[in-house]
C-alpha cells in the first residue's frame, strides 16, 4: 500500500484513520482555544461588579457560544480523534471499517462550526439563549441567527452519528482474531458504549432543534403554550439527549484513565470486568435520570421522587470506578510522568465533581443549588478536570508513539501544575458563590460576591495560560523533540500500540497480530 | 503554589476588591447556603449539611487512601509492583456500602420533598408573574375588585451599574416596590410568566420555582421572621436576566394588614380616576413622565427610535387613534414592543398615548381619555 499523498489533498481526501485522527485532534484544539477565548471574555467581565467590557446581550452570546463550542467542538471531536487514531491499533485492525464515511464525518465539522461562529457577525448577534437553549427564549424570542444555529447543530449531529456508527462497525467487525470483547482495552470498551449512546441520543437532539425550526418558521406550537404546546416539553427532550450527552463526554475519559493509570502503576487494572460492567450500568442509568436537571419546573411529586432516587444510584457504579483506579495504584510502583499527573488529578477532581453531583441529586437541596454557580462549579469539575484533563493526559501519553519524538517532561509538568492550580482557583470558589446565592449566566453581580469572582477570574486567566504552554510543548515535540524509536515508551505499558515502532508507520496491522 | 504565592495573591485580591467602595459593609466571603427563615427551609439546610458532611467524609477517606498510595508505593522508594487484580468480595463491598449510605440520604430528602409539595391550606395566595425583565405581584382576594397588583422593578441606578457612581450595599438586589408578606402565615405562591421562562428564587425562603408562560406552578412558604430578604431571577431569560431582583419585605400581621388596606384604597382611587375627564395639559404632562419611565429606553428621548420604531412622525402615532391605543395596550407580538395594558394604569396609558400624539412634532391636537382605554380593553 502507498504512503500518504503530498500536500493538502492528504488531508482533504484523507481516509487513513491516523490522518483523520490528527485532523480531529487539531480541529478540537482550535475549538478549545476559541471556546477558551470566549471564557476569557466572560471571566474578564466578571472580574469586578459592574458592566465594564461587554453589554449583557453579548455576554449571553459568550456563555452560549462557550458552552456549545467546548462541548461539541472541543471535547467530543477530541475523543473522536483519539478513537480514530487508537481504536484500530488497539484491536489489531488495519483501519476504521468505513474510511470514506470517516472522511465525511470529519469534514462536516469545520463547516458546522464556521456556520455557528459566523452567527457572531450576523444582525442580532449569535445565539444568546444558553447552550441548553430553552424554548421559548430560543424560539419566539431568539435572534435571527437561531436558524443558522439549528443548521449547525444538525450538521454536528450527522457528523457524530456517522462517527459513532463507524466506531461500532470497526469494533464489531475488525478485531484481530483472538481479540475477544473481554480482552479489548477499556478505552475501546468505553468508546463502544459511548458510540451506542451517541446513536441513541443525537437523533433526539436533531428532533428538538427541528421542532424549534418548525415553531420559528412554519407556524407550529410545539413549545408555545399560547398555541397549545408546552415549553417544558422542550426541556424533557433536551435533557433526554443532554444527560446521556454528559456521559458521552466522560466515558471515553474513563477509558483513557483506565489505560494510563495501570501503565504508571506497573500493575494491571484492578477490576477489568467490573469496570466494563460499571460503564454499561452508568450508560443505562444515564437514560432514566434526565429530569434531575428540571427539579424546579414543577414536576409532580412522584416524578420528583423517582428522578431523585434514580440519580442517586449513579453514584454506585461511579464510586466503583474511582475505587478501582485507586486500588490499581495501591501497591504498584508509581512514577509520575505528565500523563500520570493528569490522571491522578483526574481521579481527585472528578471525585469532587461526583460528590457535588450527589449533592445536586438531592431534590430538595437541588431546588436551592439549581441554576446557581454551584452547578457551574460542579460540571466544570467533571467536564474540565474530567474530560479535558484526560485528553491532556492522552496527548502526552501517546504523543511519543504518534510522532516518534519525546515531549519535554519539565514543560509538561509545568503545564500540569499551572493548569491544576488555575483550574481549582477558577472553579473551587464558584461552589461558595453558588451556595451564597449567585445565579449563573449573569453579567453582573451584587457586591458580596466580588472577592470570589475576582479569584475565579484570576484562576481562569492562569488556566488559559497553561493551555498555551501545552500547545507550545506539542509543536515543539513534533519538530524538535528528542527522537525515540522504542516500541515501549513507558516501560510497562500494555496494549498492541506498544508492540509497534515509533513513530507509527502510516499503515499498521495490515496483517492481524497474534493475540495471546 | 508556594506560601509566598498564596500570600501575594490574597494581598492582590484584597487590595483590588477593597478598592470597591462600600464593600467593607457587606457580608464577604460567604461560603455556605443562606440559613432559611422557614421551617421547611431549615430542613433543607439540614439535609444540605448532612449530605455535605457525608461527602466530606467519603472524600477524605478516598483521598487519604490515594495519598497514602502515592507516598508509599513510589517506584523511587524502590517498591516492586504487586500483581493482584480482581477480588469479588472487595468489589461487592464497595458497591453495597455506598448503597446503604445513599439510602440514609434518600430517606430524609424524600420526607422534606413531600412537605415542599404540600401547598394545601394556605392563608393567602400571591400570583407572581415573570416579565422580561421585572416581576409582577398580585394579592388574590375573594373579590377580584380588592386584588392589589403591582410591578417590582430593579431600582439600582444605571450610573452604579456603569461604574460612574459608587455601588451601594444592595447593588442589583433592590427594587422600587418589594413584595410585602405577613409573618407566620402560610403563603402560597402561584408562579407563571408572560414571555419566556424565569425562576423566582429567594434563598431565605428556600423557594425556587420556574415561572413558565402558559402554566402556573405552585409552591409555598411560612416565613417565621420579619425583615427584608433578597433574591434574583434564576433562569436565563434574555438580556437583563441579571437585572430582575426580588425583594421580600416580611412584616408583622398588623403592619401587613395596614399596608394592604392602603394599597387597596390606592387601587380604588385609580379606578375612580378612570372615569374622570382630564385636560390636554394634565394628560400631556403625566404622559411625558410615563414615557420617560417606560418607553424612552426603546423609543428615544426625542421619539427618534432605537430598539423600537420612531414615534416622531410615526404613521401609527399620527394615524387611527384606536390602532395607536391597541399597539400600546396589546403590544406587537413577536417584537420587543410589549403589551403595556396590564403594566400601566388606564390613566397612564391614556396619558402616554396623548403624549405621543402631541409630542415630537406630531401635534395631532387630540386627547385620549382613560375611559377610551377602558372601553378598548372591555371590547376585547
Ligand atoms: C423593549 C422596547 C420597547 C419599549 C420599552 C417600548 N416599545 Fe414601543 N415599540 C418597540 C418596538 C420594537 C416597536 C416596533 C414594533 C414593530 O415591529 O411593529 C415599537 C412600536 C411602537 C409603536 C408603533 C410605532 C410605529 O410607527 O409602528 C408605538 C405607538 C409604541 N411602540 C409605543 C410605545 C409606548 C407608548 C411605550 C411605553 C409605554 C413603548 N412603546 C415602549 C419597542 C418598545
Ligand atoms: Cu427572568
Amino acid at each position: 500500500m502507498a504512503g500518504p499523498d503530498k500536500g493538502f489533498s492528504r488531508w482533504l481526501l484523507a481516509t487513513n484513520h491516523k490522518d483523520i485522527g490528527i485532523l480531529y485532534l487539531w480541529f478540537s484544539f482550535a475549538m478549545f482555544l476559541l471556546g477558551g477565548s470566549f471564557a476569557m471574555v466572560i471571566r474578564a467581565e466578571l472580574f469586578q461588579p459592574g458592566l465594564q467590557l461587554v453589554d449583557p446581550n453579548f455576554f449571553n452570546q459568550m456563555t452560549t457560544m462557550h458552552g456549545l463550542v467546548m462541548v461539541f467542538g472541543a471535547i467530543m471531536p477530541a475523543f473522536v480523534g483519539l478513537a480514530n487514531y487508537m481504536i484500530p491499533i488497539m484491536i489489531g485492525a488495519p483501519d476504521m471499517a468505513l474510511p470514506r464515511m470517516n472522511n465525511l464525518s470529519f469534514w462536516i465539522l469545520p463547516f458546522a462550526f464556521a456556520i455557528l461562529a459566523s452567527s457572531l457577525f450576523m444582525e442580532g448577534g449569535a445565539p444568546n439563549f444558553g447552550w441548553t437553549f430553552y424554548a421559548p427564549l430560543s424560539t419566539t424570542y431568539a435572534p435571527p441567527s437561531v436558524t443558522f444555529f439549528i443548521f449547525g447543530v444538525h450538521l454536528m449531529g450527522i457528523s457524530s452519528i456517522m462517527g459513532a456508527i463507524n466506531i461500532v462497525a470497526t469494533i464489531f467487525n475488525l478485531r484481530a482474531p483472538g481479540m475477544t470483547l473481554m480482552k479489548m482495552p477499556l478505552f475501546v470498551w468505553t468508546w463502544l458504549i459511548t458510540a451506542f449512546l451517541l446513536i441513541a441520543v443525537m437523533p433526539v437532539l436533531a428532533g428538538a432543534v427541528t421542532m424549534m425550526l418548525m415553531d420559528i418558521h412554519f407556524g407550529t406550537s410545539f413549545f408555545s403554550a399560547a398555541g397549545g404546546g408546552d415549553p417544558v416539553l422542550f426541556q424533557h427532550i433536551f435533557w433526554f439527549f443532554g444527560h446521556p450527552e454528559v456521559y458521552i463526554i466522560i466515558l471515553p475519559a474513563f477509558g483513557v484513565v483506565s489505560e494510563i493509570i495501570p501503565t504508571f502503576s506497573r500493575k494491571p487494572l484492578f477490576g477489568y470486568a467490573s469496570m466494563v460492567y460499571a460503564t454499561a450500568a452508568i450508560a443505562f442509568l444515564s437514560f432514566i435520570v434526565w429530569a434531575h436537571h428540571m427539579f424546579t419546573v414543577g414536576m409532580p411529586l412522584v416524578g420528583e421522587l423517582y428522578f431523585m432516587w434514580a440519580t442517586m444510584l449513579i453514584a454506585v457504579p461511579t464510586a466503583a470506578k474511582v475505587f478501582n483506579w485507586i486500588t490499581t495504584m495501591f501497591k504498584g510502583a508509581l512514577t509520575f510522568e505528565t500523563p500520570m499527573l493528569f490522571c491522578i488529578a483526574f481521579v481527585f477532581l472528578f471525585t469532587l465533581g461526583g460528590l457535588t453531583g450527589l449533592m445536586l441529586a438531592i431534590a430538595p437541596a437541588d431546588m436551592q443549588y439549581h441554576d446557581s454557580y454551584f452547578v457551574v462549579a460542579h460540571f466544570h469539575y467533571t467536564m474540565v478536570a474530567g474530560a479535558i484533563f484526560s485528553i491532556s493526559a492522552s496527548v502526552y501519553y501517546w504523543l511519543p508513539k504518534w510522532t516518534g519524538r519525546m515531549y519535554n517532561e519539565t514543560m509538561g509538568k509545568v503545564h500540569f501544575w499551572i493548569a491544576f492550580i488555575g483550574f481549582n482557583l477558577t472553579f473551587f470558589p464558584q461552589h461558595f458563590l453558588g451556595l451564597a446565592g449567585m445565579p449563573r449566566r449573569i453579567p453582573d453581580y451584587s457586591i458580596q460576591f466580588a472577592d470570589f469572582n475576582m479569584i475565579s477570574s484570576i484562576g481562569a486567566f492562569t488556566y488559559g495560560l497553561a493551555q498555551l504552554i501545552f500547545l507550545f510543548n506539542i509543536i515543539r515535540t513534533i519538530y524538535f523533540g528528542e527522537k525515540t524509536t522504542e516500541e515501549q515508551t513507558w516501560e510497562s505499558a500494555r496494549g498492541l500500540e506498544w508492540t509497534l515502532p515509533s513513530p507509527l508507520p502510516f499503515h499498521t496491522f495490515e496483517r492481524p497480530p497474534a493475540i495471546k | 503554589m508556594t506560601k509566598k504565592g498564596i500570600v501575594a495573591l490574597s494581598a492582590l485580591i484584597s487590595t483590588l476588591s477593597l478598592s470597591l467602595p462600600g464593600l467593607a459593609n457587606v457580608e464577604r466571603f460567604e461560603t455556605n447556603m443562606t440559613e432559611s427563615i422557614t421551617d421547611v427551609g431549615k430542613e433543607i439546610y439540614d439535609i444540605h449539611m448532612l449530605v455535605f458532611w457525608i461527602c466530606v467524609a467519603a472524600g477524605i477517606l478516598v483521598f487519604l487512601f490515594m495519598l497514602y498510595t502515592i507516598i508509599k508505593y513510589r517506584k523511587s522508594n524502590g517498591h516492586k509492583p504487586a500483581t493482584f487484580h480482581e477480588n469479588t468480595a472487595v468489589e461487592i463491598t464497595w458497591t453495597v456500602i455506598p448503597l446503604i449510605i445513599l439510602l440514609g440520604m434518600a430517606w430524609p430528602a424524600s420526607k422534606t420533598l413531600i412537605k415542599i409539595y404540600d401547598t394545601s391550606e394556605a392563608d393567602m395566595d400571591i400570583l407572581i408573574t415573570g416579565y422580561q425583565w421585572k416581576w409582577r405581584y398580585e394579592y388574590l382576594t375573594n373579590d377580584e375588585n380588592d386584588n392589589v397588583s403591582f410591578f417590582s422593578v430593579l431600582s439600582t441606578p444605571q450610573d452604579e451599574i456603569h461604574n460612574i457612581d459608587p455601588k451601594n450595599n444592595n447593588y442589583l438586589l433592590e427594587v422600587d416596590k418589594p413584595l410585602v408578606l405577613p409573618v407566620n402565615k402560610k403563603v402560597r405562591f402561584l408562579i407563571t410568566a408572560n414571555d419566556v421562562i424565569h425562576a423566582w428564587w429567594v434563598p431565605a425562603l428556600a423557594v425556587k420555582k420556574d415561572a413558565i408562560p402558559g402554566f402556573v406552578n405552585e409552591t409555598w412558604a411560612t416565613p417565621k421572621e420579619t425583615g427584608i430578604y433578597r433574591g434574583q431571577c434564576a433562569e436565563l431569560c434574555g438580556k437583563d436576566h441579571g437585572f430582575m431582583p426580588i425583594v421580600v419585605d416580611i412584616r408583622s400581621e398588623e403592619d401587613f394588614n395596614a399596608w394592604l388596606k392602603e394599597e387597596q384604597a390606592k387601587a380604588a382611587e385609580i379606578k375612580a380616576l378612570t372615569s374622570k375627564v382630564f385636560s390636554m395639559k394634565e394628560l400631556y404632562d403625566e404622559g411625558e413622565k410615563v414615557y420617560q419611565k417606560a418607553c424612552l429606553a426603546c423609543h428615544g428621548a426625542n421619539g427618534e427610535g432605537g430598539i423600537g420604531k420612531a414615534i416622531a412622525k410615526s404613521a401609527i402615532a399620527m394615524g387611527d387613534i384606536n390602532t395607536h391605543m391597541d399597539v400600546i395596550v396589546n403590544g406587537v407580538p413577536g417584537t420587543a414592543m410589549q403589551a403595556f395594558g396590564s403594566q400601566l394604569t388606564d390613566v397612564e396609558l391614556a396619558a402616554v398615548t396623548t403624549f405621543q400624539r402631541n409630542a415630537f412634532g406630531n401635534n395631532m391636537n387630540e386627547t385620549v381619555q382613560p375611559i377610551d382605554i377602558y372601553n378598548l380593553k372591555q371590547g376585547q
